[in-house]
């Protein structure tokens, strides 16, 4: 039994029969090790505790969270939530809490990563950093070690322990970038060299660039831009909250997406990041939310489950009942494609590396803005001819990826998001027939 | 109070730290929702621990705990020059500190109606009405309301002495109605995009009146659907005071920290356009511009008595007629760059670095009102409230959308358009500002979620603006 699980019991000791409770901690330290101009200038760690606990009284809910473990203040945030609870109205959607139900062993961790050191951390960033002795380079390398515990005044118990490292950084030239991410449950894992090496030669290669006019090209997206496109879907369309307030454009059963597009959530796979459980203690299984471009499933926690007459899919999270349910296990699956073949297949267009600073103009069009960044790169006749001045894109990631545009999928499968947290995303590179780019460096 | 932080602080010292020092910080927090007429959520947090910052070398080391006991102090003190010291792996220059006076201070926000006070039931209330009262009007599909309130009490202990406690308190809320039509949707929001907050207590909520804008508000996202597209092409562009505040915070907030500018966020936020050499010589903008980074508004967002390093509030002048002439600093940062330190550097809570943020970067009133701009516009589009907004990494080329615009023909304001976009390079932007309404219509608007920084923190930050106009502006830009 791990520290947060015997809080977690501890709190639902507490509550007793006073109500329905349910409680998760997590226990663990957080790591990160920054740097920029090609040294380390920021450089933290922590020991963390997150208490949360949701009680509900004769169905007036309220929820509480807190950091202190020690038995007095254990017994207040009770005491607290009680109150709280007691002065709401009764909320008629209370789903109750989870049943027993047998939840998959997790521990999902690697020991040289929780143990890892600052010399660790910095050793890798060295290892980033000297690959491109001439550039200036910038990022960071994290660890995280956690520890999972939940409880509920139903007897559902469930615990677990997951690891995660990551380096992520660019090379400047002076006048151009390029990056390179990697997340693995292992910080033996973490090759700083060939990282560095990635974000060195795209620097390298995005020297000399120069404007085009915007308008429709043919992209080659990198893994990092197919993986901002399914945390948009995921969060906009794929939950269950934005399907209930008529905001999604999911149509379960319908063909919205190109037969080449596969997405899935993926908890239990082998290089799955995160505890198999979720907030409200439901175990996480398997869930396709597009399949062959047909659209397939929606995340649920108990709340929207309810309310759409089917099971809770493991999705709840701490801030589910105001954002909606949440996939963290996500994969666009793999093609047959080798990068650079998929590369020689393009008459003209464009390859790029990162998305930057996307924002929805409307959720139900999935119409996005965003620029790219860190390289973009001209290809003609097969081949990478120059680098070009970043791009605005306005573009809807529904008819982007939809029926007829995506001309093929990458063999590339690899973590690659960054800009919204690391190890939610396993995404390939796509070809895509046409992009929208609205506007150039000048605007 | 100031016993952990300065166990905290003693423990780095004696491990070896050059400079250390460390906030105690106790904090409370409440978020309640309400959706259509319901309770959706309402969540208390609490949290306390204690941040300790070393420096040895080019590097800060910082290392945070919940644990108060005098052995976790030691260790976090300890862990945190441990930290700091293995940054050699990958060294750099010296990292120096700038002068600021060393004060023992209070300092608390003033307020009248602590939020937390304040009765659930009453909170509870007021937004289950308001979405009741736009859940009521035909075509809204979801009408949510939010209140958010945070307490924070720091205690700052430096090794050079300085003992500061403040008392910070911030209240605020918003609501929106959305209307869903075949394939799209419409929002309206109150008083702007994820409400309004302030530093002060529950008579923020009151001043506001959220009652009496519901019905309205509600009508306009209804009426959204059937509203022609907003234009393609140049036009002249007034903008309405929340919309200006977000356009201040992201083409000129941004781009004046002073940490970007040296590269310190390269990999993540991004750097700047602007470079420190043409720092009291680059023109930002028409000379209606005059932006300041002021601390020491009373009930702006980004109000306090000191920063996060112990330096004093200040109202610093960043954009002067239109030249570039300040940044945004912390010690370490303005002490690199030459300039005097500015007190912007503020951390997320007990165990985050702190790092520069926004104050108050507003623009000052102009003398001009919202009604003599309508009428001194031929051809253009009044946008208001923001919707979306994506900038580059340098903050130069940006896309904003708004919730709502209407036509301007003839000196008139004319019908309604929905998707209202406009696009612009910031300083060709800036140069465009020919009207500026005045200290009537000028108000302290809040931001309560500027991310930054790896881990990533959330920052509460201010910008007043009154509405102004910008001459031949793109908008209408459509995927």
């Amino acid at each position: 039994m791990n520290e947060a699980q015997v809080i977690a019991d501890r709190l639902i000791e507490i509550v007793g029969d006073r109500a329905e409770a349910e409680a998760t901690v997590t226990t663990g330290r957080e790591a990160l090790t920054r740097f920029a101009n090609s040294f380390i200038h920021q450089n933290v760690g922590e020991d963390a505790v997150a208490i949360r606990l949701r009680v509900a009284v004769d169905g007036r809910v309220a929820a509480l969270t807190g950091n202190r473990v020690d038995d007095e203040a254990l017994r207040r945030l009770v005491d607290d939530a009680l109150e709280a609870a007691s002065l709401q109205p009764v909320d008629p959607e209370w789903p109750g809490l989870t049943p027993p139900t047998p939840v998959n062993s997790s521990d999902r961790s690697d020991p040289a990563t929780a143990a890892a050191s600052p010399e660790d951390r910095a050793e890798v960033v060295r290892q980033f950093i000297v690959a491109g002795p001439e550039y200036l380079a910038a990022g960071y390398c994290d660890t995280s070690d956690q520890q999972i515990g939940f409880a509920n005044s139903l007897g559902q118990r469930a615990a677990g322990r997951n690891t995660r490292a990551s380096i992520d950084g660019i090379h400047q030239t002076g006048e151009s970038a390029g990056s390179a991410h990697q997340t693995s449950r292992s910080i033996g894992d973490l090759d700083g060299a060939a990282t560095g090496g990635q974000a060195t030669s795209r620097a390298r290669q995005g020297m000399g660039a120069y404007d085009i006019k915007p308008g429709h090209y043919e992209v080659v997206l990198s893994p990092e831009c197919v993986a901002t496109i399914v945390v948009f879907l995921t969060f906009y369309g794929f939950n269950g909250k934005a399907v209930e307030d008529g905001q999604s454009f999911v149509d379960l059963g319908a063909e919205q997406f190109d037969p080449k597009i596969t997405v899935v959530d993926d908890p239990l796979s082998e290089d799955a990041l995160w505890v198999p459980f979720d907030a409200e203690g439901t175990p996480r299984v398997g869930l396709d939310l597009i399949r062959h471009g047909i659209t397939s499933g929606v995340t649920h926690d108990r709340r929207t489950a309810a309310k759409a007459g089917v099971e809770s899919t493991g999705h709840a999270h701490e801030a589910s009942a105001a954002f909606g349910p949440m996939a963290a296990n996500l994969r666009l699956e793999a093609g047959g494609i080798e990068f650079e073949d998929m590369i020689s297949t393009v008459e003209r267009g464009l390859y790029v590396t990162t998305f930057n600073y996307c924002r929805v103009l409307d959720p139900k069009s999935m119409v996005v803005t965003g620029l790219s960044r860190n390289g973009t790169f001209m290809i003609e006749n097969g081949k990478i001819t120059g680098a070009v001045t970043n791009l605005r894109f306005t573009q809807s990631f529904i008819s982007g990826i939809g029926p007829g545009n995506v001309m093929t999928v990458g063999n590339n499968v690899r973590y690659a998001d960054s800009e919204f947290g690391a190890g939610f995303v396993r995404a390939p590179s796509l070809q895509l027939a046409s992009w929208n780019f609205t506007g150039g460096a000048e605007g | 109070m100031f016993d952990p932080a300065a166990r905290a602080v003693e423990a780095a010292l004696a491990a070896g730290a050059e400079y250390a020092d460390a906030r105690f910080v106790e904090s409370r927090e409440e978020q309640i929702q309400a959706q259509n007429g319901r309770v959706e959520s309402v969540d208390r947090g609490e949290s306390l621990g204690v941040g300790v910052r070393a420096l040895i070398g080019s590097s800060w080391g910082f290392f945070a705990t919940p644990d108060l006991s005098d052995s976790a102090l030691d260790a976090a003190g300890r862990r945190a020059v441990d930290i700091a010291r293995a940054s050699a792996v990958a060294p750099g220059p010296a990292m120096p500190l700038a002068d600021v006076p060393v004060v023992e201070a209070e300092y608390e926000t003033p307020h009248e109606e602590p939020p937390f006070e304040v009765s659930l039931s009453e909170k509870v209330d007021l937004l289950t009405g308001i979405t009741t009262t736009m859940a009521g009007v035909e075509g809204i599909r979801i009408a949510t309301a939010a209140f958010g309130a945070w307490d924070t009490h720091k205690w700052f202990v430096s090794s050079q002495g300085h003992r500061i406690h403040q008392h910070i308190v911030e209240t605020g809320g918003g609501f929106d109605a959305t209307a869903v039509g075949e394939a799209e949707t419409q929002r309206r929001s109150y008083p702007q995009s994820f409400g309004q907050y302030e530093t002060g207590g529950f008579e923020v909520i009151r001043r506001w009146d959220f009652p009496a804008h519901a019905e309205r508000i509600a009508e306009e996202a209804a009426t959204l659907l059937s509203a022609e597209h907003c234009p393609e092409g140049e036009m002249t562009l007034i903008l309405e005071g929340s919309q200006l505040a977000l356009q201040i915070h992201e083409s000129v907030g941004h781009a004046i920290e002073l940490d970007r500018i040296l590269g310190w966020e390269a990999a993540f936020a991004g750097t700047s356009h602007l470079e420190l050499p043409k720092l009291g010589s680059h023109k930002y903008g028409s000379e209606l511009m005059n932006i300041t980074a002021d601390a020491t508004l009373p009930g702006a967002l980004g109000t306090f008595g000191f920063d996060d390093e112990g330096t004093p509030s200040q109202r610093v002048p960043i954009v002067d007629e239109g030249r570039w002439v300040g940044v945004l600093s912390g010690r370490d940062s303005a002490s690199i760059a030459d300039l005097p330190p500015g007190g912007m550097v503020r951390a997320d809570g007990y165990n985050r670095l702190p790092m520069v943020r926004m104050t108050n970067v507003g623009l000052l009133p102009g003398s001009s009102s919202l009604d003599e701009m309508i009428a001194e516009t031929e051809r253009g589009v009044l946008m208001s409230t923001n919707r979306s907004w994506s900038i580059d990494d340098k903050r130069l080329n940006f896309q904003f959308g708004c919730e709502i615009g209407w036509l301007i023909e003839n000196g008139k304001l004319g019908k309604m358009v929905k998707n209202p976009t406009y696009t612009g390079i910031t300083p060709r932007f800036w140069a465009q500002l020919d009207m500026l309404a005045g200290e009537d219509e000028w108000v302290h608007w809040g931001t309560p979620n500027c991310g930054k920084g790896q881990p990533m923190q959330v920052a509460h930050t201010g910008h007043s603006a009154s509405p102004g106009r910008f001459a031949e502006v793109r908008v209408g830009v459509r995927g």
